[in-house]
Formats: C-alpha cells, sequence, structure tokens
C-alpha cells in the first residue's frame, strides 16, 4: 500500500481509506511534526481552494497553514460574498472553483454535498464536513492524536459523549475506529442524540460494536480515550429540542476524578459549556493538542493527495 | 384472474393487464404511467376485489399499450406484488413479474430536510438504491437515509 493510493483521489468519507491506508498517512504527519526541518515547498505550483459554506475556524485554517507550509497558494471561497448569495447553485460554484483551483477543501450544511462535488469537479474534493454526515480529516486527525499520544489505537477502551446524533465528527470517528480493532466503545447521550438509524445500521454493518450506557460515571475509570462533542445547535430541526438537552451533560475536574491513569480526553472544539476550562489544566487534556495535530494531518494528506514528491 | 372477475370488465384484445395490485392503488399505478387514459387511451380499472392472495386488490388494464420493462420497474415501487401480462389478440403473449429496480433516478425525493438532492434539488438529480425488496426500502445516494415503503407509496400516491 503505497502513496499511490492516495494519489488524485477524494477523501469523502473515512469509510472509504484502508487501515494500512491511514498509516500511511499517520507516518507522514509524524514526519512532519518530528522533523520539520526537512519540510519541502511540495506543492509551490499547486493552488489550494477552501470554499467554506458554514463557520469554521480549525478545519478551514489548518488546511490553509498546511497548504502554505507545503508552498502551495491558497483561495479562500467566502460564500457571504460571492455569487453563493445571489442563488448560484452548488454543481455551478464547485464547475468554477475546479477551473481554479487544483483541490478543493470544502464544507457545506447539506449532507451528499462533497459527494455531490465530486460527481461534478475533475479535480480532488476533500470534505471538511457535510451536514450531520462526514468529516473525514477530522476523524483522521483524532485517531493520529489517540496513536500518537497513546502509542496505539488497537485494545483501547473508548468513550464517545454527547451529541452521536448530529455530531458528524463523533460518527466519523465511529466509522474510523471500525478500521481498527477497540476494546470496549462506549456511547454516552441523553436519549434524544443517539445515534441516527443509518449510522447505527452502518456501524453494524462495519462491524464496530458499542454499548449505549446511561452515564459517564459507570464507565470512566474503565476508558482510555473520552471522546467529547459539542451539541451541535446548528442542527436541531426543532429550536425546543435543543433547550430540552443543552447542558444535559459537562465535564468537569470532580468528574474526571475516577478517570483510568494516562487516559485522555479528546473534543473536536469548538466547546461551548460542556467541557469546563478548569480541565485545561488537567494532564488528560489533549484536546489543544489534537487541534494543532490538524496540521501535520492535513499536510500529510494534502500532499499524498496531490502527489507531492517530499522525499 | 379468475373466470368472474374477467367479467367485470371485457376482454381486451391487445394491451396490458395488470393484476395484484394493492387495494387502493390502482390510481397511484395510472399516474406513475403518465396518466394514459388523458391521452385517450382505453383504460379499465377494477377495485377491491377479493383475492385470496391479498384479500382484496385492485386490477388494470390497459388497452393497446404495452409496459416497458423500465415502466414495469416503476410500477415495482409502489405495487411491489404485481403481476404484468401483455395481451396480444386476446391472449397472454407474455408476462412479467415487478421487481423493485436496483437505482431509482429522479422518480423518489429525500425525507432529510438538510440531504443536498433536496437543498439542491433544482440542480441534481436524486439517486436511490434498493436496500430491500420485502419490506421495499430505498437508500439516498447523498446522505444515507431509508425511504420505507409506506413513504414511498406517499410520495407515488
Amino acid at each position: 500500500m503505497g502513496r499511490d493510493a492516495w494519489s488524485g483521489r477524494d477523501v469523502l468519507s473515512i469509510l472509504d481509506f484502508s487501515r494500512p491506508t491511514l498509516e500511511l498517512l499517520f507516518d507522514e504527519a509524524n514526519s512532519f511534526l518530528d522533523r520539520p526541518h526537512l519540510v519541502k515547498q511540495s506543492l509551490r505550483d499547486k493552488i489550494v481552494t477552501t470554499a467554506f459554506f458554514e463557520p469554521s475556524t480549525r478545519t478551514r485554517l489548518s488546511f490553509g497553514s498546511a497548504a502554505l507550509k507545503l508552498g502551495a497558494k491558497v483561495l479562500d471561497l467566502s460564500p457571504d460574498v460571492s455569487s453563493v448569495l445571489k442563488g448560484e447553485s452548488l454543481p455551478d460554484t464547485i464547475r468554477m472553483l475546479d477551473g481554479y483551483s487544483d483541490i478543493i477543501v470544502m464544507r457545506h450544511p447539506s449532507e451528499g454535498a462533497a459527494l455531490l462535488a465530486s460527481e461534478v469537479a475533475s479535480v480532488p474534493i476533500i470534505n471538511g464536513g457535510d451536514g450531520s454526515q462526514h468529516h473525514p480529516t477530522q476523524a483522521m486527525l483524532d485517531l493520529f492524536t489517540v496513536k500518537r499520544l497513546k502509542g496505539e489505537i488497537d485494545g483501547l477502551n473508548y468513550v464517545v459523549l454527547g451529541d452521536i446524533r448530529y455530531a458528524r465528527s463523533a460518527t466519523s470517528f465511529l466509522y474510523g475506529l471500525s478500521k481498527y480493532k477497540p476494546g470496549t466503545v462506549h456511547l454516552v447521550s441523553p436519549e434524544s442524540l443517539r445515534p441516527r438509524n443509518e449510522v447505527k445500521d452502518k456501524l453494524k454493518q462495519i462491524g464496530l460494536k458499542t454499548e449505549e450506557q446511561d452515564d459517564l460515571e459507570s464507565v470512566i475509570a474503565d476508558v482510555d480515550v473520552i471522546y467529547m462533542t459539542r451539541i451541535q445547535k446548528e442542527r436541531f430541526p426543532d429550536p425546543n429540542e435543543y433547550e430540552k438537552v443543552k447542558g444535559s451533560y459537562r465535564i468537569t475536574k470532580s468528574s474526571l476524578a475516577n478517570a483510568k491513569k494516562g487516559s485522555i480526553v479528546l473534543h473536536a472544539l469548538p466547546r461551548t459549556n460542556e467541557l469546563a476550562y478548569e480541565v485545561d489544566s488537567l494532564p488528560n487534556a489533549a484536546y489543544m493538542k489534537q487541534a494543532r495535530f490538524g496540521v501535520p494531518v492535513r499536510m500529510s494528506l494534502l500532499d499524498l493527495v496531490m502527489g507531492g514528491n517530499r522525499r | 384472474m379468475s373466470e368472474k372477475e374477467t367479467m367485470l370488465v371485457q376482454k381486451i384484445s391487445d394491451g396490458t393487464v395488470i393484476d395484484h395490485i394493492a387495494a387502493g392503488k390502482a390510481l397511484s399505478v395510472l399516474r406513475l404511467l403518465g396518466n394514459p387514459q388523458d391521452r385517450g387511451v382505453t383504460v379499465a380499472l377494477v377495485a377491491n376485489v377479493v383475492s385470496s392472495k391479498m384479500g382484496k386488490k385492485d386490477i388494470l388494464k390497459v388497452e393497446g399499450v404495452e409496459l416497458t420493462d423500465d415502466q414495469v420497474q416503476k410500477l415495482a415501487l409502489i405495487a411491489p406484488l404485481a403481476s404484468v401480462n401483455i395481451i396480444r389478440s386476446f391472449r397472454v403473449w407474455g408476462k412479467k413479474n415487478a421487481v423493485p429496480p436496483k437505482t431509482v433516478l429522479g422518480v423518489l425525493g429525500c425525507t432529510g430536510a438538510t440531504c443536498v438532492s433536496v437543498r439542491e434539488k433544482d440542480s441534481v438529480t436524486s439517486i436511490f438504491s434498493l436496500v430491500s425488496s420485502s419490506p421495499l426500502v430505498y437508500r439516498c445516494k447523498y446522505c444515507g437515509r431509508d425511504l420505507t415503503e409506506q413513504e414511498i407509496a406517499a410520495q407515488l400516491a
């Protein structure tokens, strides 16, 4: 399994990637992290376009940073000042960007938007999140973080906590875990935020066993990785439903008092009130490192997809 | 069809007889076939016929029109038990079973309000793939949501 498996391909869902392909990505990312002086301007004749149709801080800017570090030029589409505001269709917008770019990194509030874009574009499409469905590069950097900090992904016990219904990062993380051999994977969330039926079916189909739990306390001493999510207020069809579950879970210093030694807390960020700031000072807090790892992982991804020849 | 059933409507010389349509669905089937009666085609509809297999069923006879394979596939979306007899010179010339198509383009709509095939419906053709024939379930290519038999029937009613 070499670089050819990555070259020129769309990145729509982590389900499309094999374990060896992910391992290659992680090896490259480790190399960027550990030997930054060896990074070459492998993409200096390339143009990376970021097209984010919904808000983003980490994904958009870490892709931009990754592209710049590899010498690429970055174009950024701002939907609020482009023809998107005039009602231009997504396929037409993508056709235009396709002509201006060597790769398009996009985020969109609709599920399937990246797949649709890949059908009309000739350049690779990188899905930076589509509705509540997929966020493959987040899952890649989440798995990378686990491997980097814990030394392995296999055999660890996990708990995914919070909004597993609408948080695409949680769904993609679970899909990503299916490529490995985790120990027990617990899901803790209010009933209305449990995985959607199609996600449950998919998890069954790909063979990832999960155990639904009522509270974090019952599993906290057993897990190596605590994967937190923000309640995705913007994806609730009914604002009243959001109000019902708002504040229904929260991690504080005291809730981590019985946590397993060496366990880590991940969060795709941004956080609201589900993750107390007092947790930042604990050794378990790994989410800021996780966010920073977004750059080397996305450098690795751009380099592999665009066929950079770094070595 | 039994002899009693054939007495209700006269035999057709050439055309199509669609039997074993779930009771109450015959008009939906006609709509799916583009309402051939509006083009002057002779159509006979027999509703609520007693059936040993289905309890009650509807039957359609369409004079002078032979259903294409594509139409038979579409028929399976709302009448998955239907049997189609092609009639030539008052005899059954051929039989076709309504088999749900593996892929359905443009006919069904996704129920996900945030699916790109809904939000961008003017520029995107919906695509559904068959998950199960019984009960009938189709899955949206774009968002992965499933359409149940009841939802499909409601859309095509």
